[in-house]
């Protein structure tokens, strides 16, 4: 395989709180191929999110990254200034948030948040006057277009509040796209939204990612938009990946006693009048984890050699799983 | 079976607040009508499950039923009394066997009580303790019932999960051994795994407790697990209704089957054909003429922009409001769309 467009090894992010060192991320490896959607799943507290903040730089006090390397085109992230950093968020990655309404800036329109971006970041235009506002104008309503929000020129000029919520979502995948990056992470793009909206941004995302032939990274704790969305994902687990591989492959055939569980958990309707079966238990407590394996508490499964330190095993072609129930050990 | 609630032409309607020009002209106020003209039946032993879009009005119907927001028009019978016509100590008691579960497990304690506080308040608002002995008593055993450790009890809602939270809630709910409950979205702020406890502790206390529930949700596949006849809402009005067989083998109205499609599904033999919704829920300041989901409808003809449709009776016990049932379309199958 070539070398991947991001490459992530052995990162661990921690934050220092009263009550004692937690260790948000801990050991995680992703790569991500060029074109390729990648999944991220996880409930909360596993460490999806501060993975991706890790990657783009976004670690604040009193959290920092300890160890790791982060590869971007070959690029070593970790080792770049502030500065070096701020020229390529926004322009070689590009991450969205969550929440678009806190998000977005309240006090702008989105056409001045969209123009930050071209304004920092592109050097096609002309360097200053009316040209450029023009230049740059023109750019930001073609980018309301690509999303899909009608009469682009005219609601440049609006606040965010003057959108609904599946509208700020488009608004802030247009600003991560607007310079056209290789990486867009996409944190929880549709969580905050109704079903109906949430298919219509899920498709946007995917038709605009076969446009322009970058990577998606997709963080969300919904199975079933993995299992329509991404060729791979990956499942973490209080601050691990505990299982990776194809979507189609982990859907059908789940290794680790986790996924198997959370798959198990999802309400449906061909489950009625049959039990559903919860995983017992909680995420445990991040703050000084025994060594063991971090599911051990909440596993039908569980025995003495599981309180050992568990590395992730090969589990086929282009599987892993972090179970020392299946797979191989890794030379 | 017997009917336990029966729910007639139920609207609640808020008045938009009018500005110093509104009020010194007599101008009309903006009137949102969140629940509007809304029938059904809940049978004793049932779960109907309430579904529909942020906004469509299915929290203000559940929280209107239960005089939590005074109805504006119509009238709700449980068990052969008139919730609508009791005078507040009438309304008083029957909300001992009326109890509703929220959604925000966060938002829904009273950060400065303890649980047993809290769980055990119903049983001092109703007398049904003789002492504070036999008030601790219950309140630790419904505790224990919903997953909660008897040394938690003088713990504070801060100290508990999202997750822990909710059995609280739940707690709280069932102390006075109610026999219906409002499920207000009881597990959408909760993670995958943990709303698969809830959901299965919900299931275990109705059959225990011979419960029936109004179980609101935006989730169909929840709602298609465990209930037993849907009510689809959109803007306000219930769009289709019936045996959760039925709908979900054969929606009839096209904002039923379009919700349906727009479900990510894990398995792909379970995966349809999307439908494509144009656009989003228009205000409810503003409901569109004729049939609401028009503007957003790819089946809209002319008569459903200017005429609201009648309810019909599609199948036993099965109803909807569409212009265009007679014509038996399905966007579901075989991509017509």
């Amino acid at each position: 395989m070539s070398q991947p467009l991001l490459d992530v090894r052995g990162l661990r992010t921690v934050f220092e709180t009263r009550a004692g060192t937690v260790c948000a991320v801990d050991g995680v490896d992703v790569s991500v191929q060029r074109g390729e959607c990648l999944g991220i799943v996880g409930e909360s507290g596993s460490g999806k999110s501060v993975t991706f903040a890790s990657v783009m730089g976004l670690v604040k006090s009193p959290g920092r990254i300890e160890a790791g390397t982060i590869l971007l085109d070959g690029c070593d992230l970790r080792g770049l200034t502030p500065k070096q950093m701020r020229a390529v968020r926004g322009k070689d990655i590009a991450m969205t948030m969550q929440d678009a309404l806190t998000a977005l800036n309240p006090a702008l329109t989105v056409g001045e948040q969209i123009a930050e971006v071209f304004d920092a970041h592109d050097d096609t235009l002309p360097r200053r006057g009316a040209a450029r506002a023009r230049a740059i104008r023109d750019k930001s309503a073609e980018m309301l277009g690509l999303v899909g929000i009608p009469s682009a020129e005219s609601r440049l000029r609006q606040y965010p509040h003057e959108f609904s919520g599946g509208m700020r979502q488009r608004i802030m995948i247009a600003i991560a796209l607007a310079c056209r990056p290789k990486l867009l992470i996409a944190d929880e793009p549709t969580t905050a939204l109704d079903v109906t909206i949430q298919a219509q941004v899920l498709e946007l995302i995917t038709e605009i990612r076969a446009r322009l032939g970058m990577s998606v990274v997709l963080i969300t704790h919904d199975l079933g938009v993995v299992a329509e969305h991404c060729d791979r994902v990956m499942v973490m687990y209080a601050g691990q990946v505990v299982e990776e591989g194809p979507t189609a492959e982990v859907i059908a055939q789940p290794q680790h006693p986790y996924t198997r569980g959370l798959l198990a958990s999802i309400p449906r309707p061909a489950l009625r009048g049959q039990p559903i079966q919860p995983i017992e238990g909680q995420v445990p407590d991040l703050i000084g984890l025994p060594p063991q394996c971090r599911f051990y508490s909440r596993c039908p499964l569980h025995r003495d050699a599981c309180l050992a330190p568990v590395a992730m095993r090969s589990a086929g072609p282009n599987r892993r799983v972090r179970c020392i129930l299946s797979g191989e050990p890794v030379e | 079976m017997k009917t336990l609630l029966k729910v007639d032409s139920l609207s609640k309607h808020y008045e938009g607040r009018r500005g110093l020009i509104g009020r010194l002209t007599g101008a009309p106020h903006t009137v949102v009508r969140a629940v509007n003209d809304v029938s059904f039946s809940v049978e004793r032993g049932e779960i109907l499950g309430l579904i529909g879009e942020s906004g469509c009005g299915k929290s203000t119907l559940g929280r209107a039923i239960l005089r939590l927001h005074e109805p504006t028009a119509g009238r709700v019978h449980f068990d052969g009394s008139e919730v609508t016509a009791l005078d507040a100590p009438a309304l008083k008691a029957l909300r001992r066997r009326m109890q509703i579960i929220f959604q925000d497990p966060y938002a829904s304690l009273n950060p400065r009580r303890t649980v047993a506080q809290i769980v055990g308040l119903p049983l001092r608002l109703h007398g049904l303790a003789a002492s504070e002995d036999e008030a601790r008593a219950i309140t630790a055993r419904i505790c224990e019932r919903v997953g909660l450790k008897a040394n938690q009890l003088d713990r504070y809602p801060h100290q508990f999960s999202g997750g822990q939270r909710q059995r609280i809630g739940i707690a709280r709910a069932l102390v006075s051994n109610p026999e219906f409950i409002v499920c207000d979205e009881p597990v959408s702020a909760l993670d995958v795994s943990i709303q698969a406890q809830i959901i299965a502790l919900l299931l275990e206390l109705k059959r225990e407790m011979g419960l029936t529930y109004l179980f609101i949700s935006h989730d169909i596949s929840v709602i298609g697990y465990l209930a037993d006849r849907v009510a689809v809402m959109y803007l306000g009005e219930i769009v289709e209704m019936g045996p959760v067989e039925a709908i979900l083998a054969r929606p009839r109205h096209p904002y039923t089957q379009s919700l349906m499609s727009a479900v990510p599904e894990v398995e792909a033999s379970g995966r349809r054909a999307r439908i494509r919704l144009t656009g989003d829920l228009p205000s409810p300041l503003h409901p569109p003429a004729g049939c609401k989901f028009h503007t957003r409808c790819p089946l809209a003809l002319d008569i459903c922009r200017t005429t609201a449709p009648l309810r019909e009776t599609v199948g036993e016990g099965h109803i909807a409001a569409c212009h265009r049932l007679g014509e038996d379309i399905s966007l579901l199958e075989d991509g017509a769309a």
